[in-house]
């Protein structure tokens, strides 16, 4: 779960680091008011989950309370990069001497994380570490023994002098929030060094490890102010492991990997997946059905195929989940369902007895993409 | 041969009077696999089927001789009991669980670094040895005996290809599902290494899919260690940047964790790549001649 930059810096906050003041406004006629309790002139910032918003015209240093409340109607009015926005952040005018960079996030390849300080910020890191690998200085943190005071002081070394207790404190607090909130990245860019000598969080890019979400009820509410496609809150609603995409044959498959799959063959078929949908182990009937709704109400969607391989799961209560669910759901497109694995054969018999008028078995992966292209691109069914 | 569970295994499963561990629990035992304990705390001295349940790993190793751990607790209590079975010293530990916290695993991983105990999982559907054991939830009638190792993130896409290979009348050694999570205990290149020195297995297929460098770090593996041909397979050509594709494990993140990217670090090495897997199935049969 990816936070809203407000939201990080709420945790920072939470765990004691210093912020610059700050109000979230959620439509633009508060934001005059707001930055006039902020001295007048302030930072206007869109708060999306996506990144490049310094170039994108997502961050506007407004001198007047008018310039503020010019630049969040435009950020509500023409959303950012597609995304419509909900939230915008106006933060004090400060008095920034210098940028650098700091995170720390999990290193899947050497299954410990990695803390990284940089003494350019402010922009792309990764064009930082091409351009000048000297600047940044890492360190990899034992998930069991935690962040040592030998890495924080080498890390900060490459900071003036002036800059080093302060971002040394701000490192140290990024590991503790990375613990006690179960974040698998914290980061921010830019660290700056103010003109009063003191060190803070500019920006925050939080991400929390969903897995762990059970011991953090309080972060959850969170999402409340994420954006989500329709179709996506509505599978989210229903527990389903649902993605949005952007073509035109909706997929319903057992097994992430599976479904990938799926996904992969289709477009090697000529045509593009409508999402990604996994129902997981042993679904019945309940499922398929809420399944197949969530994505009939996809207006994009021209067919829907149905790749199941049953392993645990058996095939004929497959088919039975599928002819049950199309009793309560409207089928407005034709469903090519692919079964195969323990008690295929049974399955795809109980398909074809019922002879369902929107149903279209095929007996392999390969056809069935085959066919729901061609359906989806207007063949006969 | 075969590599990690075979005759000489004797299971015992963590978690076994619930409801999914009790069910594959008695699945595996009918394969044939030994199943000689199971471990529920404060329900020790009951049996399931027969079973004898004991309050802790220590005390089931210790009475049964169990030399392997299959791991069905809930995900928040997951990652204790791996340390718990670890702590008991089996010699193999399966953690089916999907959901554990990524910072428990990570501790997890790092105290089993040095230790005898190998983990494989979570979030997998454990391992197979046709016609010797099955360890997890892999359905054996899909699998049979013979001379492909398979190695895969995924659960039901390794069932298509096991299908697919048994339809073409290839058997499998060993068929290892590794896991989806972002951290897990063996990867590919240690379950390659086995595969590398098991006399039984000629061709191995590795099953990949988008998220991390496991795969990039396996195909420099096989150009400087393997002596057996691999071929591979990777899911999620069509995946968007940033979005989990249901395994915790499988997002790209700015450029990284491509399948294309995945696909042609194994192509540099020499190693075919299926376009799905019926073409991967193909492949592992062309290879063994």
């Amino acid at each position: 779960m990816d936070l809203l930059e407000y939201q990080g810096k709420e945790l920072f906050a939470k765990h004691g680091l210093p912020r610059l003041d700050a109000e979230v406004i959620e439509k633009p006629e508060d934001a005059r008011a707001a930055a006039e309790r902020l001295g007048g002139g302030a930072v206007v910032k869109v708060q999306v989950q996506i990144g490049g918003r310094g170039k994108g015209g997502g961050i506007v240093i407004a001198k007047t309370p008018d310039e503020a409340e010019a630049a969040a109607r435009r950020m509500f009015d023409e959303g950012f990069k597609d995304m419509p926005v909900t939230r915008v952040l106006l933060e004090s005018l400060a008095d920034i001497r210098e940028e650098y960079y700091m995170a720390i996030t999990l290193d899947r390849a050497s299954k410990r994380f990695v803390a990284m300080v940089s003494s350019e910020g402010g922009v792309d890191i990764e064009e930082v570490a091409e351009r000048n690998p000297e600047a940044i200085r890492k360190a990899r943190i034992d998930p069991v023994v935690g962040i040592r005071p030998f890495q924080v002081n080498r890390l900060v070394g490459g900071l003036p002098e002036e800059a080093r207790e302060g971002a040394a404190q701000v490192l140290r607090t990024l590991w503790d929030i990375l613990v006690a909130e179960d974040a698998t990245l914290v980061e921010v860019n830019p660290l700056v060094l103010l003109g009063d000598g003191s060190v803070l969080p500019l920006d925050a890019k939080v991400t929390i490890d969903d897995n762990a979400l059970f011991r953090h009820p309080e972060t959850l509410r969170f999402a409340e102010a994420f954006h989500l496609d329709p179709t996506e809150a509505r599978a989210k609603e229903h527990g389903l492991q649902y993605v949005a995409l952007d073509g035109e044959v909706g997929i319903i498959g057992n097994g992430a990997g599976l479904v990938m799959s799926t996904l992969d063959v289709v477009q090697q078929a000529g045509g593009a997946a409508a999402n990604f949908l996994d129902v997981g182990g042993g679904a019945g009937a309940d499922v398929m059905a809420t399944s197949l709704e969530v994505i009939l109400s996809d207006p994009d969607v021209r067919s829907v195929l149905v790749n199941i391989f049953g392993g645990i799961t058996r095939g004929d209560l497959v088919a039975e989940g599928i002819l049950e669910a199309l009793k309560r759901v409207d089928a407005h497109v034709p469903i090519v369902i692919r079964l195969d694995g323990t008690n295929a054969e049974e399955g795809r018999k109980i398909l074809a007895e019922a002879n369902h008028e929107r149903v279209v078995p095929e007996a392999t992966m390969l056809s069935a993409a085959k066919r729901a292209v061609e359906l989806a691109k207007g063949g006969a069914a | 041969m075969a590599v990690l569970v075979d005759k000489d295994t004797r299971v015992v499963v963590q978690g076994i009077t619930g409801k999914e561990g009790r069910f594959h629990a008695l699945r595996n035992r009918e394969y044939g696999t030994q199943l000689v304990a199971g471990v529920t705390p404060g329900k020790g001295g009951q049996e399931v089927e027969g079973v004898p349940v004991f309050d802790s790993v220590a005390e089931a190793v210790e009475r049964t001789g169990a030399n392997t751990s299959l791991i069905f607790v809930p995900a928040r209590f997951a990652a204790e009991a791996v340390l718990e079975a670890a702590d008991a010293g089996v010699d193999l530990a399966v953690c089916i669980t999907e959901g554990i916290p990524v910072m428990d695993m990570a501790r997890v991983y790092n105290y089993l670094r040095g230790q005898d105990t190998v983990l494989i999982g979570p979030n997998c559907p454990g391992l197979i040895s046709p016609g010797k054991a099955n360890v997890g939830i892999i359905p054996g009638e899909i699998t049979s005996e013979g001379p492909v190792g398979l190695v895969s993130r995924s659960g039901t896409l390794t069932y298509q290809i096991m299908n697919e290979l048994t339809q073409r009348g290839v058997g499998q050694s060993t068929c290892i599902g590794i896991g989806g999570d972002p951290i897990i205990g063996t990867g590919f290149v240690e379950a390659l290494e086995r595969f590398e020195a098991d006399p039984e297995t000629e061709v191995v297929i590795l099953v990949g899919e988008i998220g991390g460098t496991d795969e990039e770090t396996a195909a420099r593996f096989i150009d400087e260690h393997m002596s057996k041909p691999v071929v591979a397979y990777v899911a999620g050509f069509t995946a968007p940047p940033g979005k989990r594709m249901g395994h915790a494990g499988a997002i790209i993140t700015g450029s990284s964790g491509t399948a294309a990217a995945k696909a042609e670090a194994f192509e540099a090495v020499g190693v075919k790549v299926g376009r799905n897997p019926t073409e991967v199935a193909d492949l592992a049969k062309e290879a063994l001649g």
